[in-house]
């Protein structure tokens, strides 16, 4: 696996991913979300491919598109995310859907609540609470998809790669294979 | 308390750390990035800083929360707490305290291993750049959060040819701690 044994306080990288969300989608482009998440994904894409370069440098070639994304949801997702996939899902027609009930990247996060309300209301809140933390999550992802991206591209598989969140911290990528 | 005279003095609560391989090539795609969107080196600069700065505020929580060290009655002593305790902590290296000015409120920290410049070689295309800008902003948003406004730049680089990474602090302003209440006296 990886080389160089260096290490640095995870709390770095936590750091540096929440200020490259501010950085884009609050400082540089606040009216812009969509330019800010391709420019998120690039930096994403860029990371992925040198990731992958030096992950897969003691290994044969990949026989095919499902080797490749394994290795993704296994010693990539380890490696990085620091636990493996839960679930891979595919339809055979070049679509993966890639679960991970626990992402760690989404671990740590959590919205203003909405200002207190009736009791009755309380409900309502943590649904309306729940729905924004998905909304604030998704920001989080662009890097991740980036980062897939870049990893299997450089593994051979040219794809797109979309991101859900359904109950934090869960979350799944969906990768499109290109034909 | 006495000030530390060796890495290792403060005893620091464990913290998770990760290979670093992620976080570097991470931060070298973010300056690529910036620099594509910005052009200019010194703009370049200028937000690598205020990404520090943001991220500094928020991690000296965390450093106080881990780092057991106690009050730095001096100066001299926050010098020392950050290139002894902080660097290490966060970036597993530790940097030297030098070149303190003759009133004490100007110093040096010196590092000559840094995993942000890991990998890196500079085009003469970023000559200006202060590529590792963003340690600058954590440090000064760092104590700008314990009452001390301070003014935090490069001064040698490694990659810029220099021997090693220098980071000039100056001490601005003390801002006297300010609390909401009166004291029943």
């Amino acid at each position: 696996m990886p080389g160089g044994g260096r290490e640095v306080a995870e709390s770095c990288v936590d750091s540096l991913n929440l200020e490259l969300v501010a950085t884009y989608c609050k400082r540089l482009h606040p009216n812009k979300p969509e330019l800010a998440a391709r420019r998120i994904e690039a930096i994403g894409y860029q990371v992925g491919l040198q990731l992958a370069e030096r992950y897969t440098k003691e290994r044969p070639r990949f026989a095919d598109h499902l080797e490749a994304i394994k290795f993704i949801c296994k010693d990539f997702w380890a490696e990085v995310f620091r636990k493996q996939v839960d679930n891979l899902k595919t339809n055979h027609r070049g679509v993966f859907v890639l679960q991970d009930n626990k992402f760690r990247w989404l671990t740590r996060i959590s919205v203003d609540s909405a200002p207190p309300g009736e009791a009755a209301q309380m409900d309502v809140n943590a649904a309306a609470n729940a729905s924004r933390a998905s909304q604030a999550a998704g920001q989080y992802l662009y890097f991740p998809c980036g980062l897939i991206r870049g990893a299997l591209t450089n593994l051979g598989v040219a794809c797109a790669v979309s991101a859900e969140v359904s109950t934090l911290p869960a979350c799944s990528f969906v990768v499109r294979v290109k034909v | 308390m006495a000030p530390p005279t060796r890495a290792g003095d403060y005893p620091f609560a464990p913290v998770d750390r990760v290979n670093a391989e992620l976080f570097t090539l991470t931060y070298g795609a973010i300056v690529r990035q910036l620099l594509t969107d910005f052009e200019e080196v010194e703009e370049v600069n200028k937000q690598l800083d205020t990404m520090g700065y943001n991220i500094g505020v928020r991690l000296i929580d965390d450093f106080l929360a881990k780092s057991n060290i106690t009050r730095c009655s001096e100066f001299k002593d926050t010098a020392e707490v950050i290139a002894k305790v902080g660097f290490k902590m966060f970036l597993g290296v530790s940097a030297t305290v030098s070149n303190w000015s003759a009133d004490g409120s100007e110093c040096s920290l010196i590092l000559d291993d840094n995993p942000l410049a890991d990998f890196v070689e500079l085009p003469d295309t970023c000559q200006g750049l202060f590529y590792c800008n963003i340690l600058c902003g954590v440090i000064r948003g760092a104590l700008e959060m314990v009452s001390m406004r301070t003014e935090v730049k490069f001064v040698k680089d490694m990659l810029r040819g220099d021997d090693a990474f220098e980071i000039r602090l100056k001490l601005l302003e003390q801002v006297a701690e300010e609390y909401p209440y009166k004291d029943d006296e």
